[in-house]
């Protein structure tokens, strides 16, 4: 039976008594101050916003068209920001198999071990990738190199705690059935964890390399290698239409190994059940 | 085989085991009848070391168990079926079966997962034993429930062990699959000379597959002797209400079904 003229009620959660209404009522205040200080550091101010916007469109005009006559001169260095991505990716994923038996607290029986492996990734990973590669220039020198290095780096630190992670939430009754035929730990990992985590680690490393492959573009500001060096200088040299051709050859490249990455793990999703 | 003499366990405040006596003889087909929580699942696990005992003896194919050094040793010897067969999901049947032979073989040649000849017809035959040998290639998570445990069952005899423990084998499996199960153990403990210890809910499995019973209540052996000389009132004991604790119903499963047992042995 229809009523339309029933009114309506809320469902929400509602707070109780007067002192749910008090806390609620401080803490919007809270959050309305907190807010208000954010913007004030932060300088924000949508005025100028609206103002600056003829400059945006101005800045844009002098970029589009892009300039596609230094397309044969970024081939090289495109190619060379893959190639940094590749090893980037691979020698961080050699340290981080290791180093994520160590921090997975359902393998780890020392709490010592565990905190400090778990420690140490998270100090590798909050190091910017820039700050690292600019270590490593000064260490082996400009090129592409250091740029390899600087991505291993970091990213053994991301994939060590992603493949901890993924350790941490597998099926512990296999483990303890091979236990209990007298396996050896080796044999545990080998048989019982990596066939549980093996689609979750190769999700991650694809999905780091698509990260290497962004982050190895941009590691040429400091001089080591691959397109970060073209759109630098053509920034500096003020020539514009040719940094719009290098954003859009890094866009491509991008689309391109996310459309590949996810081809891939979909594969495996599926040959992961019946 | 097995000797335990007074095993004690406790969990914290909780004591487990209180002192259980049990023998074994090599290729005996023993099965622990109880309720959940009188120590069944605490007593099997304490005979491969999965759990550690406090106290008593516990001798196992001339092993002491219990101040165990070699815990690898005790393990080759002893294979456990679990109640929710614990295998891995990703993994072949077969690769699941040879995994039972992980404690004898070279650990650097199956890290790199060869292994000799020997052991895969081994694992081929395990399967052929409880019937899934068609099955060797197929990923066991699309295998059912009950061929699942069939393929824990055939890990555990790729071992090769004098002793198998079987906690619960069949809980999770429905009564007609839970038979082929226990008849695929028993044969297969007949045949190679196994003992068996077999924790189980059921009186009337007990009664069909066992040679021997064995009737644990709040951590001591209340009962013990042949499927025939198990009347009414030794399964009352067994599955005795306890005064304080006892909800409605909540008691083992088959000591309240008089009628299954309605004219056997009383």
């Amino acid at each position: 039976m229809k009523h339309p003229s029933t009114p309506y009620t809320w469902t929400g959660p509602r707070p109780e008594g007067r002192r749910g209404w008090f806390n609620l009522l401080v803490g919007a205040c809270i959050l309305g101050w907190a807010l208000q200080w954010s913007a004030d550091g932060a300088q924000l101010s949508w005025s100028e916003l609206a103002a600056g916007l003829p400059q945006i469109v101005d800045f844009l005009s002098r970029t589009l068209p892009p300039d596609m006559h230094i397309l044969s001169r970024l081939v090289a260095p495109a190619l060379e920001t893959v190639q940094i991505a590749v090893w980037g990716t691979l020698l961080g994923v050699l340290p981080a198999i290791p180093l994520s038996f160590l921090a997975a607290r359902n393998l780890q029986s020392n709490r010592w071990v565990y905190q400090g492996t778990r420690q140490a990734l998270n100090v590798v990973r909050s190091i910017n990738e820039l700050i690292l590669a600019l270590v490593f220039v000064s260490a082996v020198g400009l090129g592409p190199f250091p740029g390899v290095l600087a991505l291993a780096l970091h990213g053994a630190g991301m994939l060590g705690k992603f493949f901890a992670d993924a350790i941490e939430e597998i099926d512990q009754g296999p483990l303890e059935a091979l236990r209990a035929t007298g396996a050896r730990p080796l044999q545990v990992i080998v048989f019982g964890v990596l066939p549980q985590v093996l689609t979750a680690w190769i999700a991650v490393v694809l999905y780091r390399f698509e990260v290497n492959l962004r982050s190895a573009t941009v590691l040429g500001m400091v001089g080591a290698g691959g397109l970060g060096f073209e759109l630098v200088s053509s920034l500096k040299l003020f020539r514009y239409p040719e940094t719009a051709t290098c954003i859009i050859i890094i866009t491509v490249m991008v689309i391109v190994a996310d459309t590949l990455s996810s081809q891939l793990r979909h594969r495996i999703q599926r040959s992961g059940r019946h | 085989m097995i000797r335990i003499r007074q095993l004690t366990k406790r969990y914290g405040d909780n004591a487990v085991l209180r002192g259980v006596d049990l023998d074994a003889a090599p290729g005996e087909f023993v099965v622990v009848l109880g309720e959940s929580g009188a120590g069944k699942s605490t007593l099997l696990r304490c005979v491969n070391r999965l759990a550690v005992a406090d106290g008593g003896e516990l001798e196992v194919g001339g092993m002491d168990a219990v101040r165990c050094m070699d815990t690898r040793a005790l393990r080759q010897r002893v294979a456990m079926i679990f109640q929710h067969h614990n295998v891995v999901p990703r993994l072949s049947a077969l690769k699941n079966v040879l995994t039972g032979r992980l404690g004898a073989v070279s650990t650097l040649a199956s890290v790199m997962h060869f292994f000799s000849r020997a052991d895969i017809e081994l694992a081929h035959e395990c399967l052929g034993r409880v019937g899934l040998a068609h099955k060797a290639h197929e990923r066991t998570d699309s295998l059912s429930g009950g061929q699942m445990q069939r393929v824990g069952i055939a890990r555990a005899l790729a071992q090769q062990p004098r002793l198998i423990l079987a906690d619960e084998p069949v809980a999770s499996l429905d009564p007609q699959t839970s038979r082929k199960v226990l008849q695929y153990l028993h044969d297969a403990s007949r045949d190679l000379g196994i003992t068996v210890l077999c924790n189980l809910h059921q009186v009337d499995y007990a009664r069909e597959f066992a040679d021997r019973i064995v009737g644990l209540s709040q951590g001591r052996v209340v009962f013990d002797g042949a499927p025939q000389a198990m009347g009414q009132d030794d399964i009352d004991r067994i599955y005795m209400p306890q005064p304080a604790f006892q909800m409605k119903g909540a008691a083992g499963p088959i000591a309240p079904s008089m009628p299954l047992m309605a004219g056997t042995g009383k």
